[in-house]
């Protein structure tokens, strides 16, 4: 049996897809209004099947960090095209960054221009007619007066082609070490850069699976890791398992996906979990297989 | 070192217009295709050759050294590479050039990059009038690229400047910024008279002091201009100098109302 610190591991795979990625600067003068207007422009993204993009902190920044020397927030934006992506910017930027004491907002990832989408260069328009624009070192910005001076936005924010749907399952005995060992994995995953986990505090309880029995749903609850219906459907839980949590994790590459994966999973290896494993469709969803134990294999306890 | 070398007694008192001095023409030559290029003394046609030692046929840069106070037309149309100037350049250095990195080691006459569309002028001494202005009756001035003026800017700087930037280490002269359609003038020390007289948008950052601004501006009260941190930092990254100053609370002076009023002449808080 591959272990990891002993807890079990299983041989499976989770399956990830690609998503388009941003990066968003959020700088103001103090630290609060940066997380004020990161915290709303980032909530309500845990998932696409009901969002409109999936999003989240990836790390504060020191004002050495951030281009105009303020404190910043990173946020990470992730959505199924760019169209979509740009939609949701604007949104979220418009009504929970533009509207936030002190902020400004800058892109965080160079890209050529045809990956570009342009953000600040509509979010203008609400200046009616008193913007300003500033083109500097090739990159232009807008300055936009609002009753507080001016909010600063780039014209055009960088998107790459990310990597989505990254995700671990703790199986555990109970609520209380489980939800400790998925709060550990998520403490874990936090700090690293190019990877988020969108959902509240990193952990999600509603694991789903694609379609439902109802035609309209295009999820629904995954019942094979529901402790509550072993007895009703072909459960996935062995007899000893009363919790599970998952970690799901979106990424700037797969790279980053793999480093949380890696992360998490070793900070969630500890009392009380009975098995990690990971959620797939068999291959159907998307093409992107990370292996748990190819993840993990220079971290796997000796045989015994 | 790949070094052109001016021979200035061989010219004597007249000008010599050598708009050839560009690394598009220069680069890939040989010494003796070089020595060929044309150029003007006074109304007479003649030789680069005539008035320069070729040191080595210039590879990746040109290297210029001399006294090339009446040379004009140095770096002027330029797309590409980077020119290196150790000494004084005459009139029109870098005017139009629109790409690369024209560096004058010395002073620079008037118009300087009149009209330029792209690249970097710096000069690492003082600058004449005119520097990144519009040519007599046409529209607009510079509409890209920067001018960084390590000294003194003279009259009618940056004049109907469309797009770009120019930062002046030193003194800036009267009529700075007169007409500017849009872009941005930084000035680091004092600054003239009728600064931005008409112009229709565009910033002129006066980090100094306030000097008597034409009564068509309006106080608009102070503010801290965000944008000029990324201006000041992306300088400070350049490695110029007077850009050492932190961003501050500065007062904003809508103007010209006289034209479209929408530009702004920001000013030391007190």
């Amino acid at each position: 049996m591959f272990r990891v610190n002993q807890i079990p591991i299983q041989d499976t795979f989770a399956e990830a897809f690609p998503m388009t990625a941003a990066r968003v600067v959020v700088t103001a003068l103090e630290p609060c209004w940066a997380q004020a207007a990161a915290q709303a422009a980032t909530g309500f993204a845990s998932s696409v099947i009901g969002c409109d993009c999936e999003a989240g902190i990836e790390r504060l920044l020191t004002p050495d960090e951030t281009p105009d020397g303020r404190p910043g927030v990173a946020l990470l934006f992730f959505a199924f095209s760019r169209e979509a992506l740009q939609k949701a910017l604007l949104a979220r930027i418009g009504q929970c960054i533009l509207t936030c004491p002190t902020t400004a907002c800058y892109n965080g990832l160079e890209a050529a221009a045809e990956r570009c989408v342009p953000v600040g260069g509509l979010l203008r328009y609400f200046g009616d007619g008193w913007q300003i624009s500033k083109c500097l070192a090739g990159r232009r910005l807008w300055r936009i007066p609002v009753m507080d001076g001016e909010f600063l936005c780039e014209e055009s924010f960088g998107t790459v082609k990310g990597v989505a749907g990254g995700n671990f399952l703790l199986l555990g005995r109970e609520v209380g070490c489980t939800l400790e060992a998925a709060r550990a994995a998520y403490e874990a995953i936090a700090p690293l850069p190019g990877v988020l986990s969108p959902f509240p505090a990193g952990i999600v309880r509603s694991g789903s699976k694609v379609g439902s029995r109802y035609p309209k749903l295009k999820a629904s609850t995954n019942q094979a890791y529901c402790p509550t219906l072993r007895p009703l459907v072909a459960s996935q839980l062995p007899p000893e398992v009363g919790c599970v949590y998952e970690i799901v994790l979106d990424g700037l590459d797969q790279a980053a996906v793999e480093a949380g994966m890696r992360a998490g999973i070793r900070a969630a290896c500890r009392p009380g979990v009975v098995q990690i494993t990971a959620g797939n469709y068999g291959g159907k969803l998307g093409p992107i297989h990370l292996h748990l134990h190819a993840l993990l294999r220079e971290y796997a306890d000796a045989p015994l | 070192m790949p070094t052109l070398h001016y021979d200035s007694a061989a010219a004597g008192m007249i000008p010599l217009e050598a708009d050839c001095l560009t690394p598009d023409l220069l680069l890939g030559k040989s010494i003796h295709e070089i020595a060929r290029l044309p150029v003007w003394h006074g109304k007479q046609s003649a030789c680069l050759g005539d008035f320069f030692r070729i040191e080595a046929a210039p590879v990746e840069e040109v290297h210029l050294r001399g006294d090339l106070s009446r040379v004009k037309g140095i770096g002027q149309r330029m797309s590409q590479g980077r020119l290196l100037v150790y000494g004084s350049v005459g009139m029109h250095a870098g005017a139009e050039m629109s790409g690369g990195q024209l560096h004058i080691f010395g002073d620079a006459a008037d118009w300087l990059g009149a009209e330029m569309r792209g690249g970097r002028i710096w000069v690492h001494g003082n600058a004449g009038d005119l520097a990144g202005a519009a040519y007599r009756g046409a529209r607009r001035g510079m509409v890209g690229g920067e001018i960084l003026i390590d000294g003194n800017a003279g009259q009618e700087t940056g004049i109907t400047m469309r797009r770009g930037l120019i930062a002046v280490g030193g003194q800036l002269g009267d009529f700075s910024g007169g007409g500017l359609i849009a872009g941005t003038i930084l000035a680091f020390a004092e600054a003239g008279r009728r600064l931005g007289a008409g112009m229709k948008r565009g910033t002129l950052a006066l980090f100094h002091s306030t000097p008597p601004l034409l009564p068509s501006f309006a106080d608009a009260g102070l503010f801290v201009p965000l944008f000029l941190e990324l201006y000041l930092r992306y300088l400070r990254q350049l490695g110029f100098a007077p850009a050492r100053i932190g961003c501050r609370p500065m007062r904003r002076w809508c103007g010209d109302r006289l034209s479209l009023g929408k530009g702004e002449i920001l000013t030391p808080a007190n």
